[in-house]
């Protein structure tokens, strides 16, 4: 199976994300600023991002990788090998 | 200010005939049915009393998924009530708001769920249990969204009082009202009964679920082919306030609370007590310094059971059967609403001192000779001067709890 790229785990991300900040505009999103700046998340919510990623795409994110989901630019950066694994 | 009068100044509701206090009263009146047919997870279809309120009218689409239904009830009953009240918090120091709501049972919803997903999705895995599993579950659940909603920092808690739960939360505010703990209590019941299996399943193992090809028929308290509850969901909240603090901003003032009362069975898991009943409702007309001849409504508990609208009815008799009292019923309308039950069907009732109507039962075609008390009103709403109602509410473990309410007077 090919690889996925940037951009298709990008989507996979944003999906996730948009199903958790239900009440926010998700398509502006700038890959390079914080997550949390730009929109309402708080602690629950990277946590549903991690539970949501176990659920859909069998991607365990150990605690002490938290801090690799800060902004999309890292999500997709650090989770693009275990997408391609 | 441990004597200071107590009085409801907003009311904010859902049930399965309204979603505010002129359309529940409007379709009690009209004799209208809240009771439908639904789908419970490994049930298959009962009857049921469900609420159509908007969700996120007041949170946001995040917080209503992160929360529980009784939750998103609870918030949408409490802005309501506010509102209704013409009260702005922001106006208030929300130290001194506290809120105070009946719960039945609290946590079935969410477990089920989990461990539903857990065998059905998750082949038994607990990492995949939820995180929110805990903030759901925990007993202030429903309380605490409110505050988290409305920015109150004063105190939040539930009562935990089976069905009697309504009245015990407006009997709570009332309490701290008159301690001085608050200036504002938001306070009543709520319930989401209705999005658990168990609670249908445990009625029917006890063949007390209420059913019928007609579902405006599954539950009909007093009638002789009753043959059981039907389960709703459902929440109403009132604002109450000191006389003096309503009067100074010049509420709108729905009623005064004069007499309450909570006391004990001690006799049965889940069969009424008549003596407990009479003891219960005579200790809270002693508290208001009335007489059974002063009390114009009883709004009986009645969920549909042979045994226990019998013994209900055995207790009205023996303390009400000389005096003009009218008798009505609120679960053959919409259903037993559990923890929200007490304080939904007062406000059934409420409207009457304005309107001067007492609401009639509902469903009663072959009155049981056993229920037939003196002053029911079996079929159609009767006018009437209304002064004073006395609002019962009664649960399993043998509790019960009795209100009076009075038509405000300076």
């Amino acid at each position: 199976m090919a690889e996925l790229n940037y951009d298709q785990v990008r989507t996979h991300v944003l999906n996730i994300i948009a199903d958790i900040a239900l009440d926010d505009d998700v398509t502006s999103i700038k890959d390079d600023l914080l997550l949390r700046e730009q929109l309402d998340l708080d602690s629950m919510d990277f946590l549903d991002i991690v539970m949501e990623l176990k659920k859909r795409h069998k991607i365990e994110v150990p605690q002490e990788d938290y801090p690799q989901l800060a902004t999309m630019q890292s999500c997709v950066t650090y989770l693009t090998p275990k997408f391609n694994q | 200010m441990i004597n200071e009068r107590i009085v409801i100044t907003g009311v904010g509701l859902t049930s399965p005939l309204g979603d505010n206090l002129n359309d529940f009263r409007t379709n009690l009146l009209e004799k209208k049915s809240g009771i439908v047919h639904t789908e419970i997870r490994h049930m298959g279809k009962v009857a049921a009393g469900l609420c159509r309120f908007d969700e996120t009218k007041y949170q946001p689409k995040k917080m209503r998924k992160r929360g529980t239904r009784v939750g998103a009830i609870s918030i949408y009953c409490a802005n309501e009530a506010l509102k209704d009240a013409g009260m702005d918090l922001n106006l208030y120091d929300k130290n001194r708001v506290g809120v105070y709501l009946g719960i039945t049972e609290h946590g079935n919803v969410e477990t089920e769920n989990e461990i539903h997903d857990l065998y059905n999705s998750h082949n038994l895995d607990a990492s995949f249990w939820s995180h929110h599993h805990n903030p759901r579950t925990v007993a202030n659940n429903a309380a605490g969204e409110v505050t988290l909603n409305l920015g109150i920092t004063g105190p939040h808690y539930t009562i935990g009082a089976a069905c009697a739960a309504g009245n015990l939360g407006l009997i709570q505010g009332l309490q701290m009202l008159r301690l001085g703990e608050v200036d504002v209590a938001l306070a009543g019941g709520v319930s989401e009964s209705t999005e658990t299996f168990g609670i249908f399943a445990a009625f029917k193992a006890q063949g007390a679920l209420g059913h019928h090809d007609d579902p405006a028929l599954a539950t009909r308290p007093l009638d002789t082919e009753r043959n059981g509850i039907v389960v709703s969901e459902g929440g109403a909240i009132y604002v109450l306030e000191r006389l003096s603090d309503a009067l100074k901003r010049n509420a709108k003032i729905y009623g005064e609370i004069i007499g309450y009362h909570s006391n004990s069975d001690a006799t049965d898991f889940v069969l009424p007590n008549t003596e407990r009943q009479i003891e219960c409702m005579q200790s809270a007309l002693k508290k208001a310094h009335l007489t059974t001849n002063d009390i114009d409504i009883v709004n009986m508990h009645a969920t549909g059971t042979t045994q226990g609208d019998i013994q209900e009815c055995e207790a009205i008799r023996k303390l009400f059967d000389d005096t003009n009292a009218s008798i009505n019923a609120t679960k053959g309308f919409i259903g037993h609403a559990m923890g929200a039950a007490g304080a939904l069907e007062l406000a059934g009732n409420l409207p009457s001192f304005n309107d001067q109507l007492v609401h009639s039962c509902f469903g009663i075609t072959n009155l049981d000779p056993q229920c037939a008390i003196k002053g029911l009103v079996v079929d159609q709403p009767i006018k009437k001067n209304v002064e004073t109602i006395l609002n019962n509410s009664f649960g399993m473990l043998g509790i019960n709890s009795t209100l009076i309410i009075k038509k405000y007077h300076a």
